[in-house]
């Protein structure tokens, strides 16, 4: 079955909400934290309800209607949302009262929206929608354990089409925390320059990237979801690479049909090496490019990867901003990701 | 895409016991599991029973292998996903697609509260790394898979109180898309300071047992404990060497896009649920020979529940009952250890009491069953869970 990527919205820390790519001015950061862009959510929240919402709550909301809006769809068919995190504002607001007061004189409103499933059911509150909604919460298989989920729905045919996205953020707590494990750099002049001098550590990024995702085309649609993959912990390269081979012939294609390859690179030395190695085998033939210099590393970056990947199929193009040598024809691409070697992924998206 | 998917095995612990024969029991003794805070410092200790599993940190790394010092709620779920494992004889079969699809509510919270004082008080040293490592849902997950050596699909789900009743469904429908063989699903939870806290501000837990769909309930208790059943495959199922407990024959999940933490007046969420997870096996609501009900406990869940139940069922209504009544409100676990309790019921033909019963509640026309019933035909089990958000989700089991 025929799977179109029907419309998407994406707000992460490039200008990318209602576009449909990569626009050519990049935002740069000097900081080993890049932060969304925000919009101005009264445009697509009602007032009111922004002012209950956290930050996370409003970027996966925001991002969620923007798509059903490019979409022209009103209430989709079914809600799943990949977030590994899950609402760190508010549980960060709750467990801080908690130890500060001693347990005394707490209040719901951060507790109740602190729920790993916040955002799917503000999304379905907000839009009445009854149907089908689900929340993964798998480190870095949050947005492709969504996907799977969504795949199999519309290969059921109980449902026509599926919102589907990926969303974490960022807070001080955790950027705090995540630091003392020594995950990010020490000194960056550039996200743009991340992958010049490879060095111990990444960057960290948030962002939230909603899809569409229809079993009928229409006039909209940016691309085919071909399919997703995962797999945990590969003993080594020769494991990836049979994966990566498997996920390919399963779609009875092999390296050669790929057009571009969208790698999650992170700059950090020792993950990075997962891709230099593929890119001396497996991928030594194909074009390659990264993306995480763009929305930093967090674990549904995928999210972010396969709105990046939908607009390249769709303009038939790389971006400038990506790419130098701008290379067109793009009718295929495969998306690889490893979140701290740990989760790896595969996604394949082609043109309709 | 048709093919049935069977449970081979089960496995469960919970205040009324740390495995299935303890479990059977209590449940036959009426014995419920509620008593006083033993295992958190908290200033709710006098005043609010909770449902606690009965051995420390330091007995349930003996159990299974895991080091101590990691969050209970992986602790918890390693037993019972061990139990369901071993009870299903698989793993001496070789070269199958096994997958691991666990749910929690907050992950490894119990060791972020310990590390988040220290953090507080100087955020560049203070706290053990060590306690909040696997804070995030998927580690506590991933430390019963590695532990288990489960890798080829390994997820979560969270969806608040309906969590497991996810997990297992997901897992159902990756053994009938053919992506896996078997799956270990279900759920686990332990209980938390942060959980205890945020229920007592909605001000919805009973500060004596729970008293589920008795017209003057007062709340929940919570609980903790894990639940695992192991699906598989029909080709699998016929080359196991013992009967499978049951199939699961139906499943649905819907919303109830109401509140954020009510349920809506008519229960429509719910309603959903159960209508389509009947509608998938094509049965009547009258071949339902026993609902394990959600029943909090809370005044607003087990109305809402009623109507939903009400309006479907009437005027034949099966047996039901709440066994959050022995268990307390598991969470995140909730589905697991009810689907277990699904399973048993089909197996032995049993029917669970829903405990400490007195006033029938005067909107609803049925009343759940008082006692223990044995010898009992069950051939189709309801189980209910609904969450926050309005995530609400039913699952039908079905002789095998």
């Amino acid at each position: 079955m025929k799977l179109y990527i029907q419309a998407t919205g994406n707000i992460s820390p490039q200008n990318t909400l209602g576009q449909p790519t990569l626009p050519a001015n990049l935002s740069e950061y000097n900081t080993n934290r890049l932060y969304s862009i925000e919009p101005d959510y009264s445009k697509l929240i009602d007032v009111k309800l922004i002012r209950r919402m956290s930050r996370i709550i409003k970027m996966g909301v925001a991002a969620a209607l923007q798509c059903l809006q490019e979409a022209g769809v009103e209430n989709p068919d079914a809600i799943i949302t990949g977030t590994a995190y899950g609402c760190l504002e508010d549980t960060g607001v709750f467990l801080q009262k908690m130890v500060q007061n001693k347990e005394e004189m707490l209040t719901p409103t951060a507790f109740i929206q602190s729920t790993h499933n916040t955002i799917g059911a503000q999304i379905a509150l907000l839009l009445k929608c009854h149907g089908y909604n689900n929340t993964f919460v798998h480190r870095g298989f949050s947005f492709e354990s969504a996907l799977l989920d969504a795949i199999m729905l519309l290969e059921e045919k109980t449902v026509s089409n599926v919102l589907i996205g990926g969303v974490d953020e960022i807070t001080d707590f955790s950027f705090g925390i995540t630091s003392r494990f020594g995950l990010f750099k020490k000194n960056i002049n550039s996200n743009l320059n991340l992958f010049d001098t490879p060095s111990k550590g990444t960057i960290a990024g948030e962002g939230a990237a909603f899809f569409l995702l229809n079993n009928h085309p229409s006039q909209k649609d940016y691309a085919l979801l071909d399919g997703v993959s995962t797999f945990y912990k590969p003993i080594d390269l020769e494991e990836t690479e049979h994966h990566i081979q498997s996920f390919l012939s399963e779609q009875s294609i092999s390296m050669n049909d790929i057009d571009l390859v969208l790698c999650g690179r992170n700059g950090d030395s020792i993950g990075d090496k997962v891709y230099d190695d593929l890119n001396e085998r497996l991928f030594e033939q194909s074009l390659i490019t990264n993306y995480k210099h763009l929305c930093g590393d967090y674990p549904t970056s995928t999210a972010f990867a396969l709105w990046l990947a939908a607009g390249i199929i769709k303009s038939g193009s790389v971006p400038e901003a990506l790419m130098k040598a701008p290379k067109n024809d793009i009718k295929r691409i495969l998306i690889y990701n490893h979140y701290q070697k740990i989760h790896h992924s595969l996604m394949l998206v082609s043109t309709c | 895409m048709s093919e049935n998917v069977y449970i081979a095995g089960i496995g469960v612990i919970s205040a009324i016991g740390s495995n299935i024969a303890e479990t059977l029991q209590a449940l036959e003794n009426h014995r419920a599991g509620m008593g006083a805070i033993t295992t958190l410092d908290t200033i709710h200790r006098e005043r609010l029973p909770v449902a606690e599993v009965k051995f420390n940190n330091e007995i349930l790394a003996k159990l299974t292998g895991l080091p101590a010092t990691v969050s209970r709620t992986a602790l918890l779920s390693m037993m019972a996903a061990q139990e369901a494992w071993e009870d299903a004889g698989v793993n001496e079969l070789t070269g199958l697609r096994t997958g691991f699809i666990s749910a929690n509510t907050v992950g490894g919270m119990d060791k972020t509260e310990d590390f988040f004082s220290g953090f507080l008080e100087n955020p560049q040293n203070g706290g053990r790394l060590r306690d909040v490592v696997h804070h995030e849902c998927g580690s506590v997950t991933e430390l019963v898979a590695d532990r288990l050596g489960i890798k080829h699909l390994v997820t979560t789900v969270s969806t608040a109180c309906s969590s497991s009743a996810n997990s297992i469904f997901f897992g159902a429908r990756l053994i009938k898309h053919n992506k896996l063989d078997v799956v270990i699903a279900g759920g686990a939870d332990a209980i938390t300071k942060f959980t205890i806290n945020g229920f007592n501000t909605l001000q919805i837990l009973d500060e004596q047992p729970c008293t589920p769909f008795d017209e003057h309930r007062k709340g929940l208790n919570l609980g903790e404990g894990a639940g695992y059943i192991v699906l598989v495959s029909e080709k699998l199922a016929k080359k196991l060497p013992k009967d499978c407990y049951c199939r699961l024959s139906g499943y649905s999940n819907a919303n109830d896009a109401h509140h954020q933490t009510a349920s809506s007046p008519d229960g429509k969420g719910s309603y959903l649920a159960m209508k389509n997870a009947l509608k998938q096996t094509g049965l009547q609501p009258s071949d339902i020979d026993y609902i394990n009900l959600h029943g909090t406990g809370t005044a607003n869940n087990d109305i809402s529940e009623g109507i939903a139940i009400q309006r479907l069922f009437d005027p034949h209504y099966p047996k039901m009952s709440s066994t959050k009544s022995f268990t307390g409100h598991t969470l995140g676990a909730s589905g697991g250890i009810e689907a277990v309790f699904a399973a048993l019921a089909i197996k032995h033909g049993i029917i669970y009491p829903n405990l400490r019963l007195t006033t029938k509640m005067e909107a609803l026309p049925f009343t759940p069953e008082k006692f223990f019933l044995k010898n009992q035909q069950v051939r189709h089990v309801l189980s209910n869970s609904f969450g926050f958000g309005g995530n609400c989700s039913s699952l039908i089991f079905s002789t095998a």
